[in-house]
């Protein structure tokens, strides 16, 4: 039998160490998984990099994880809060380093990773300071930029439905960077909102299908 | 250089409104361009489209009646209007980069007489930059139109021949709402189109970094 549901937000996040690099489902603070980010920020982790769009914002666990110093590097669009955040005073002091990224490039690079497509060319940044040392080729007249896909070991997704398949539905604007990070990441570690009994979820409404989740926690935890 | 008494922030976004014919698919920029919706009815079908997956934006929810699953770009809280769509962040982009926006109205820092937009970074060292969906909006889509303040606060022109600040996307702005003026960029550089009421070309001129050319007929 096929069961991803795990019983504890330990058991979600086992195996996730110093060293890893972690893709963080979320735009601002809609659809990132608070809870695993909380508890990401309890175990004393180093040397992890991010990947978020919004890393460096001033909502949820990832500014309590960057002023422990476990951060090392961010890779995100948007970096900047509205209010002055840890990440503005370590990036100042030069201790986190920063791969700034254009959204759709971002958003591409973790879609080709997880559909086993290397690399692409796109004319987005081509010309300005984001496109610095990268490879540029006129296609169609057009200058294009060299990007490479962007893939983790583990990424932490937010979703609405979970079946223990690991089927997932989304909420509203809660879908985002969540289902391409799911197919981006060697284990993808679902936080759901409500379960649901396989064969439940009408297949044309699932947007994830659970062959690309490991782990399904289950909000409030009653897996 | 003294300021003028131009159109004013809400004149600015009901002026761009006008512009905008039924059945395009627009994305609105964080602050000023936000407010353009307010001015386009909802009779009037435009698809407003967010860069976190949403094509359809409706009009801002009365207060207390925040859905907060729905942000836009800005990350402030939305409605959707009939008709709307839900989409991931791959898709969104698609639609960005993908040619099939009619039209994004973005916020500046300065545009170039030969279409160069400059509006995610001002270069500050120590600071950490911040880009978001500018660059694949200033290169995606079918219009690039800014709607920003014609000088900087204190008289410094952000019409410019070239742009020095980083540059968002090149050769795309294709025209510019400012407090006093609608300017097209063309082929010549800046061509005006239509000058704030009681506002001399002469007096917009004056405050551009580069020539204007008069209204064509």
């Amino acid at each position: 039998m096929i069961d991803k549901f795990v019983p504890s937000i330990e058991a979600a996040l086992d195996g996730i160490g110093d060293g890893a690099t972690i893709m963080v489902g979320g735009f601002g603070a809609v659809g990132q998984p608070h809870l695993l980010v909380d508890a990401l920020g309890e175990r004393g982790l180093r040397h992890l990099t991010i990947i978020a769009n919004n890393a460096g914002g001033d909502f949820g666990g990832l500014p309590k994880l960057i002023a422990q110093g476990a951060i090392t590097k961010v890779i995100c669009s948007y970096p900047r809060a509205t209010s002055k955040t840890a990440f503005d005073t370590l990036y100042a002091e030069g201790r986190i380093d920063l791969e700034l990224v254009p959204q759709g490039t971002l958003a591409e690079r973790i879609r080709a990773a997880g559909a086993g497509v290397p690399a692409f060319f796109t004319p987005t940044a081509a010309g300005t300071e984001l496109a610095a040392g990268k490879e540029v080729r006129t296609i169609d007249g057009r200058a294009c930029v060299l990007e490479y896909a962007l893939s983790a070991d583990f990424a932490l997704i937010e979703a609405w439905e979970a079946d223990r398949w690991g089927n997932l539905t989304y909420n509203a604007a809660g879908r985002n960077f969540n289902p391409i990070m799911a197919t981006a990441a060697g284990v993808t570690i679902a936080l759901a909102h409500h379960r649901r009994d396989l064969g439940t979820l009408a297949p044309e409404t699932i947007v994830t299908p659970g062959l690309f989740v490991q782990r399904v926690f289950i909000a409030g935890g009653s897996a | 250089m003294t300021a003028l008494a131009g159109w004013s922030r809400r004149d600015m976004a009901d002026r761009v409104a006008a512009d905008i014919p039924e059945g395009w698919a627009v994305n609105l920029g964080i602050g000023l361009p936000t407010l353009i919706a307010n001015f386009v009815p909802i009779e009037r079908e435009v698809m407003f489209h967010s860069e976190n997956g949403i094509l359809g934006v409706g009009p801002l929810p009365p207060a207390g009646q925040e859905n907060p699953w729905l942000i836009n770009a800005g990350k402030q809280p939305i409605t959707l209007r009939p008709g709307a769509a839900i989409v991931g962040q791959a898709d969104s982009f698609a639609i960005i980069r993908g040619g099939h926006l009619d039209l994004c109205v973005l916020g500046g820092y300065q545009v170039g007489a030969n279409g160069d937009l400059a509006n995610w970074s001002t270069g500050r060292a120590g600071e950490a930059p911040a880009v978001g969906g500018a660059m694949d909006l200033g290169a995606g889509a079918k219009r690039v139109w800014v709607l920003m303040e014609h000088a900087a606060r204190d008289g410094t022109p952000r019409l410019v021949e070239r742009c020095t600040y980083p540059l968002t996307a090149l050769g795309t702005v294709s025209r510019v709402y400012t407090d006093i003026a609608v300017i097209d960029v063309t082929p010549d550089g800046f061509v005006l189109r239509e000058a704030a009421p009681g506002i001399s070309i002469e007096q917009i001129a004056a405050r551009m970094g580069a020539p204007l050319s008069p209204i064509r007929d």
